[in-house]
């Protein structure tokens, strides 16, 4: 029990100031909490290892040269060819459509809610489209064979029923929250008199949208993009579901085109045998994927720190 | 104990002043009583990374006084009154050199717990700060971390009487703190640190976010404490150091050739003489309000 | 544009040629805003729309409470559900005090000179931005084939919390840091220990913050696919799933019935869909009014 100490005046006894036994808790806790955070760590370190270590098999036995420039992905047939450059190309032609949504309607977006819109509005809108962030990407992925796809046929794009286009663009949508998202926090983190000192000249809204504001936050917008570009690589269950599953190197959005992503789920759902060349190839697509999307991250990080600086 | 010997008229202006003329002020022949001596500060500093916030500081502080710390902004009489209670140890950044002794221990000792120091040496802040809890947890929060369960009822009533609150507040415990006034607030925050029977109160503008009645109500409840506790405050009020402290000490800001702010202690004396009768031209110069 | 200079009269201002045509510029700019937000309420709506219309005949009792078939007029997502609500629990369970014990750490105890404490710091923010698949690798890896578990509930709820982690741990951060300062020094003055401190008045001032951004971190993983689609399995599952037997989940029931090739499964995967979303619904509603009822004023 503690004897904090003396109330009244008068000769006191000796306080105690040095430290009682049960110290022992608080290093206890520290250490929970220390492994608790660790396990964020394991987690990356996890990552890795499963990435490298069967990947580092796989080429091995697969010419690396021949991987990242090979033109055909046949890990199947005989003869098997394993050029990744088709799951690449996939990849990426949908990540282009997908931009071509969430780069000019998600900059819209966040302009209005920006600039145009009353906090009011902005108060309905923010919350809405959340909701469209919300969905899982297995809904999309059907609204896109199921729905989109159709709609397209119906109005004359002749797409193939698996197809870049229709998943490319849903992806788009699906991204839109996400850009209007972080590139309304770089806006509305520009300071007011910016705007005040432009609207005092006589500049339109359009003008001081345009021309002050999304400038001034222009490092903040174009981390939105990557971090949507790097979501949209990723993306695996609409391209599974919509995109299609045959590899190969094409333009034309119409027909399929299977990504990285595609293929890794493919193929992981089916039971490959383990140390198989074809498991092995999980990984080793699962390690370019990983790549692709680290470096978008570690890019999209720096923005984002240069744009909070600037105004903090 | 011994008569010090007369103070030091150190003459002098505010900048670049030598530090080694500071050294230890002591009250003068014209006080009378002997007093036991609670803190004895011998040369502290403190550093906030590269920053010296304050140098050289030796002073007592002696056993059911008020003392007041006053001086302009930034002179470092929060930082200063911090060291008392080892709160400057939650700053990552500071670093404490010199000795506070607290009967006759170095609170700054190789194995002294902070945690031990504050339950003996209470502080009440500038912003009430109660918990977001009913008043009755507001107050019985600190006996319940030191472990004393029992007669929880009674320590909370002593406590809130000894602030002058219980009346106010007696129907009302389980109420949330955050409904009362400023005041009230504050007096709550100060029947918090009572709950744990402390030995010092240390209260760092505690009046300053407050209303003039509130204020009022502040003051005399540190004169009633006087005789049980040891207090010490930091006011940039000196029409406050005058109505309350029986001890006040003056702190200035010394601007280094490099043009750090360094704070630095003054003079120290009875309040009396320090609104009367300063030694140092720069204590004169802010108690006569020439700058503050 | 001039203004009469130095006589008496009222100044007049011209318009300028250009007028109408910044006129014209700033509508049609306001128009494209506009349409931005219409085509992503109008993709929702849509999406909505055709979910409900698919699925709303297939939503009976039945559908909720039979096991999937082979024949999809006797389809069901009983264990699909079942095992959403599973994962849910075990996720409840596995990331709420892994997440709040590593905000507490960073957010309490850890120097922030340190370069280990900024490191983890940046782990954790890389860790947020790995696609979901990447974490499915993970588990193929290391539970389903490294520890040989098999592709079980377990491994499910494992590889789903490491999946929203950084998630909850931001989250809690930030419910952390909202509580004012004045409450930690308070508590300190008073002789406090530091896990005192936190315990007893950090903490239960942050719970509404910690509980919203966990709820929302679980709403999302419940709909995630990717990772389960390899730690999971897709075979027939007809039981009501286990914690160390084979399972599913709604998302991975929905995916299964959208690639069978009859027009009836893709009804049943509407209606799944429309139950996932409930569930959804449900979770965000919960969060949301959390969040209102404990705002803070300090």
């Amino acid at each position: 029990m503690a004897t904090p100490g003396i109330i009244h005046s008068g000769a006191p006894p000796q306080p105690r100031l040095q430290a009682r036994s049960r110290r022992h808790s608080e290093t206890v806790v520290k250490v929970v909490l220390l492994a608790c955070a660790a396990i964020s760590v394991v987690t990356t370190v996890g990552i890795v290892i499963a990435l490298l270590l069967p990947a580092i098999e796989f080429f091995r036995e697969i010419n690396f040269i021949d991987f990242i420039t090979g033109t055909r992905w046949a890990p199947l047939f005989t003869p098997s060819s394993f050029g990744v450059l088709p799951l690449v190309t996939g990849t990426l032609a949908l990540t282009f459509w997908a931009a071509l949504v969430f780069i000019p309607f998600g900059l819209g977006a966040a302009i209005f809610m920006s600039e145009y819109a009353s906090p009011r509005v902005r108060g309905v809108l923010k919350p809405s489209l959340e909701v469209l962030a919300g969905i899982p990407t297995v809904v999309f992925g059907f609204f896109a064979l199921v729905f989109f796809t159709p709609l397209l046929r119906d109005i004359g794009v002749g797409v193939e029923v698996f197809n870049v286009l229709s998943a490319g663009l849903i992806i788009g949508v699906m991204l839109i929250p996400t850009v209007a998202s972080v590139s309304e926090d770089a806006m509305a983190a520009v300071p007011g008199d910016l705007r005040a000192g432009a609207y005092a000249l006589g500049a339109t809204r359009f003008k001081v949208s345009t021309r002050v504001v999304v400038p001034a936050a222009f490092s903040g917008i174009i981390a939105s993009y990557i971090l949507a570009i790097s979501r949209a690589i990723g993306e695996t269950v609409i391209a599974l579901i919509a995109a299609g599953t045959l590899a190969q190197i094409v333009f034309d959005p119409t027909r399929q085109s299977e990504t990285m992503a595609a293929f890794i789920a493919a193929t992981g759902i089916g039971d490959v045998p383990t140390g198989s060349i074809e498991y092995k190839t999980i990984f080793a697509v699962g390690l370019t994927l990983f790549v692709f999307t680290l470096v978008m991250n570690i890019l999209s990080i720096r923005l984002v720190r240069k744009y909070r600086e600037v105004y903090e | 104990m011994s008569r010090p010997p007369q103070g030091q008229s150190t003459g002098g202006t505010l900048i670049g002043v030598d530090p080694r003329s500071a050294t230890e002020p002591k009250p003068r022949e014209s006080q009378a009583a002997e007093r036991p001596v609670l803190f004895d500060v011998r040369d502290l500093g403190v550093r906030y990374g590269a920053h010296v916030a304050l140098n050289n500081v030796s002073m007592k502080i002696y056993r059911n006084q008020v003392t007041a710390f006053i001086g302009p902004s930034g002179c470092g009489k929060s930082t200063f009154i911090r060291c008392f209670n080892r709160m400057n140890d939650l700053i990552e950044s500071a670093r404490v050199t010199g000795r506070v002794l607290y009967h006759g221990q170095d609170l700054y000792g190789p194995d002294v717990d902070p945690v031990e120091v504050r339950k003996l040496i209470g502080m009440v802040f500038q912003k009430p700060n109660p918990f977001p809890k009913s008043i009755y947890d507001n107050v019985a929060f600190g006996p319940r971390v030191l472990g004393l369960k029992s007669e929880l009822d009674e320590r909370v009533e002593r406590a809130l009487r000894s602030a002058a609150l219980w009346e106010e507040v007696k129907d009302r415990l389980k109420m949330n703190a955050l409904s009362l006034s400023g005041g009230q607030q504050q007096r709550l925050c100060i029947a918090r640190c009572l709950a744990v029977e402390p030995d010092v109160l240390l209260m760092d503008e505690p009046a300053s976010a407050l209303d003039p009645i509130s204020t009022a109500a502040i003051e005399d409840l540190m004169h009633e404490l006087r005789s049980d506790y040891t207090i010490v405050i930091v006011t940039h009020n000196m029409q406050q150091a005058g109505r309350v402290a029986d001890m006040t000490a003056f702190f200035s800001v010394d601007i280094g050739d490099d043009g750090q702010r360094t704070g630095v202690l003054v003079e120290y004396d009875d309040t009396q003489q320090i609104f009367t009768n300063p030694a140092d031209e720069r204590t004169e110069g802010y108690v006569t309000g020439r700058f503050g | 544009m001039s203004a009469a200079t130095g006589t008496a009269g009222a100044p007049s201002i011209d318009h300028k040629p250009g007028f109408d045509r910044d006129r014209l510029v700033g509508w049609i700019f306001g128009g494209f805003l506009a349409f931005s937000l219409v085509i992503s309420f109008v993709v929702l709506g849509a999406l909505l729309y055709d979910v409900f219309s698919k699925g709303i005949g297939e939503l009976t009792w039945d559908f909720l409470t039979r096991p999937p078939s082979s024949l999809p007029e006797r389809a069901g997502a009983r264990p699909a559900i079942l095992g959403t609500i599973y994962l849910m629990l075990l996720l409840i369970a596995l990331t709420v005090p892994i997440g709040v014990g590593t905000a507490v750490y960073l957010e309490e105890y850890a120097n922030r000179e340190r370069w280990y404490n900024r490191w983890l710091e940046v782990n954790i923010q890389n860790l947020a931005g790995v696609p979901s698949i990447v974490y499915g690798i993970l588990g193929l890896a290391f539970l389903v084939r490294g520890l040989n578990l098999g592709r079980v509930l377990l491994a499910g709820a494992l590889i789903l919390t490491l999946l929203v982690l950084p998630t909850v741990i931001v989250a809690s951060r930030e419910a952390l840091r909202a509580v004012p300062d004045t409450i930690r020094q308070g508590a300190f003055a008073l002789g406090a220990t530091r896990w005192q401190v936190v315990s007893r008045q950090v903490l239960p001032a942050a719970i509404p913050g910690i509980a919203t951004g966990s709820i929302l971190a679980l709403a999302r993983a419940i709909g995630e696919t990717a990772p389960l689609l390899l730690v999971g399995a897709l075979a027939f599952i007809s039981f009501n799933p286990t914690l160390l037997g084979d399972f599913t989940a709604l998302p991975i029931q929905i995916f299964q019935w959208i690639s069978k090739p009859q027009e009836e499964f893709r009804l049943k995967a509407a209606a799944a869909i429309i139950v996932l979303l409930a569930l959804l619904l449900v979770l965000n509603g919960f969060a949301v009014w959390l969040r209102h009822r404990y705002q803070k004023r300090w």
